[in-house]
């Protein structure tokens, strides 16, 4: 604490000392204890139980104990189903994270340029985002692509040729058209969301470097769009698609609702992502053991390819 | 054609203006093939929104009739509103007392908590305190569905399974929350909060008094985001909740759609009363909404 201080406020200041540690700690204790109870409830205490239970026999029970070693594990990831839910969410996020990565960049870049309306230009394309999965279902389910001959997309294809033939959608394997609707919900639900990202991100461009561009002789376009924006827009980029990718991984609402139900199977046969395959095995089998074990498998999964797609695009080192 | 000897000036200048002329008329096409997009890309976006509102006017053989397009029916069948009220079995008017009550829950709880957190991590001077923010970020790397099966397990043991605290409790702890919170006291400005202890106020009269009426625009961003994460989540409320008194909206329409029988008009009436509170939110603020968006786009 300097002593030369003339200013009246400093020399009156209490400072941090003269309060009791112990008043701190009190304080500091109290001010955390929901936040950290609740982690430990709900968070801490169930990751180690489920580490255990993944090593235990554990069939209409959540008792730990009757250890069976790596038993679970070679199960899961044994059992085909398993497997092929993993190709499954794979093919899915290969398909949904680069279309919603550029479709949001689009909107972003249309929406940052346009004058006028540009507020109800972003606010439209924003609010799908307050809509939840099962009432998006609902709509591309039932009223777009319905597979009866009055759904909107049969209706298109009907004004298109008379003759065309009613499409299944959900239930057509071949050509999978089950993948339209799927990607398709999950693009208008999830496009507003990273769209705003990039509008952020592009209002923190400094507007003089495209000036100083025109002025070296360049045009506006293609040339300063990979340039100038895209290397500036490198976090949010990275941001963007590790969020769209932990999401896609952990796909469930859509799926269940579109393909199948809660009740019934339907044909989630056809696309079962690992959520839905960890929800029959541990809520509707009641196999918990197998469960978690298949929740740390996909756990790890996700944690190691966000990490490799961090260190991919450098997150962390400088821009 | 003479052309006059110019300066250096002056001849960039004269080269100049053919090509702008040029770049106008190429700036022109580009901003009417921005706006024809934009304006394509915006009906796709609302249809969606229409489908929902025109079936759910309609009577069933008007959604159903195949050839014959309609746009709008003839006669709105607003009684249709009515109607989903009306299935006992699944009460729709309890899936929205629930889930109106849940969602409320979830957005004084998450965000006290998370800006109580957030407070002590920033100013109050702690032994272990780094240690425990660590632990609060490693929660982060921790996918959140996965976790459902063993969180599962846990609130079972507990009883909670078909329990409204069941549902809404082990999601009020926002590890990500607490971090902006912290990140957001950081910055605060510390004369502020020394006046404040010079007045002789206790750790908790400085975050009631002067940081929470402070802070919140933060608050009202995170606040409405968990506002809408709960009435729209399905996974969880739907393993937990099964139980007629405990069914979310979500779970209510889930079980329209996946009923044997599916009732068209019921169903798309169910969904725009169950969209509605959140269309009204996300227009009213929007402002808030879109700076939660952008806050939780620092995380990745």
């Amino acid at each position: 604490m300097s002593a030369s201080t003339t200013n009246q406020y400093q020399t009156v200041k209490v400072p941090w000392y003269r309060r009791t540690q112990a008043e701190a700690s009190l304080a500091f204790i109290l001010f955390v204890a929901p936040m950290i109870l609740g982690l430990t409830i709900f968070t801490f205490i169930p990751i180690v139980w489920g580490a255990l239970i993944s090593f235990s026999e554990a069939r209409n029970t959540v008792s730990i104990g009757d250890w069976v070693g790596f038993d679970n594990y070679t199960a899961v990831l044994g059992n085909p189903e398993f497997r092929r839910s993993l190709r499954t969410i794979v093919i899915f996020a290969v398909f949904i994270v680069p279309i919603t990565f550029f479709l949001s960049l689009l909107l972003a870049m249309l929406v940052n340029s346009a004058g006028f309306g540009s507020a109800i230009f972003r606010s439209i394309f924003f609010i799908p985002t307050a809509i939840s999965y099962v009432i998006a279902s609902i709509v591309w389910k039932m009223g777009i692509f319905n597979g009866g001959a009055f759904g909107f997309a049969n209706m298109v294809w009907y004004w298109l040729d008379e003759n065309a033939p009613v499409v299944a959608w959900i239930g057509e394997t071949d050509p999978p058209y089950y993948w339209l609707v799927l990607v398709s919900v999950r693009l208008w639900l999830q496009v507003g969301f990273y769209m705003i990202l990039f509008i952020a991100a592009l209002q923190e461009i400094d507007q003089t470097l495209y000036e100083a561009a025109q002025v070296d002789g360049a045009r506006l376009g293609w040339h300063t769009f990979w340039t100038i924006t895209f290397p500036l827009l490198r976090n949010t980029s990275i941001a963007v698609l590790m969020l769209n990718f932990i999401a896609a991984f952990q796909a469930f609402d859509e799926f269940i609702n579109i393909l199948g139900g809660v009740g019934s199977t339907g044909n989630i046969s056809l696309a079962r992502p690992p959520l839905v395959y960890l929800y029959q095995i541990a809520i509707q089998q009641q196999d918990y053991g197998r469960g978690s074990a298949g929740a740390l498998i996909l756990t790890v999964i996700i944690i190691a390819v966000t990490l490799i797609q961090g260190r991919l695009f450098g997150f962390g080192s400088k821009s | 054609m003479s052309q006059p000897t110019t300066p250096a000036g002056g001849k960039w200048g004269e080269l100049k203006h053919p090509r702008a002329n040029n770049s106008q008329a190429l700036a022109m096409l580009g901003k009417t093939v921005r706006y024809v997009l934009l304006i394509g890309l915006a009906i796709l976006f609302l249809f969606p929104f229409y489908i929902i509102v025109r079936n759910s006017l309609m009577t069933q053989p008007e959604i159903t009739a195949f050839d014959a397009w309609q746009w709008w029916p003839e006669s709105p069948q607003w009684g249709n509103y009515r109607d989903v009220f009306e299935d006992d079995a699944i009460s729709m008017a309890t899936g929205l007392r629930v889930s109106a009550l849940l969602a409320i829950i979830n957005l004084v709880m998450q965000t006290l908590f998370a800006s109580m957190a957030g407070y002590a991590l920033a100013r109050i001077p702690f032994r272990g305190r780094d240690v425990i923010f660590f632990l609060i970020l490693l929660t982060l790397m921790i996918p959140g569905a996965v976790t459902f099966v063993p969180t599962y397990v846990v609130v079972s043991e507990l009883g909670g399974i078909n329990t409204l605290w069941g549902i809404v409790v082990p999601g009020l702890f926002n590890a990500f929350a607490t971090f902006l919170f912290r990140q957001f006291y950081l910055d605060f400005p510390t004369e502020i909060e020394e006046a404040g202890r010079l007045d002789g106020n206790s750790y908790f009269g400085v975050y009631w008094k002067l940081l929470l009426p402070n802070s919140l625009g933060i608050m009202a961003a995170l606040g409405i985001l968990s506002f809408i994460s709960s009435w729209n989540a399905f996974l969880w409320p739907v393993i937990v909740g099964q139980s007629e008194s405990t069914r979310t909206v979500q779970v209510v329409l889930s079980s329209y759609l996946t009923a044997q029988t599916i009732d068209l008009t019921r169903l798309f009436a169910g969904a725009a009363i169950g969209a509605a509170p959140l269309i009204i939110v996300f227009l009213v603020l929007q402002r808030y909404i879109v700076q939660g968006v952008r806050m939780s786009g620092i995380k990745g």
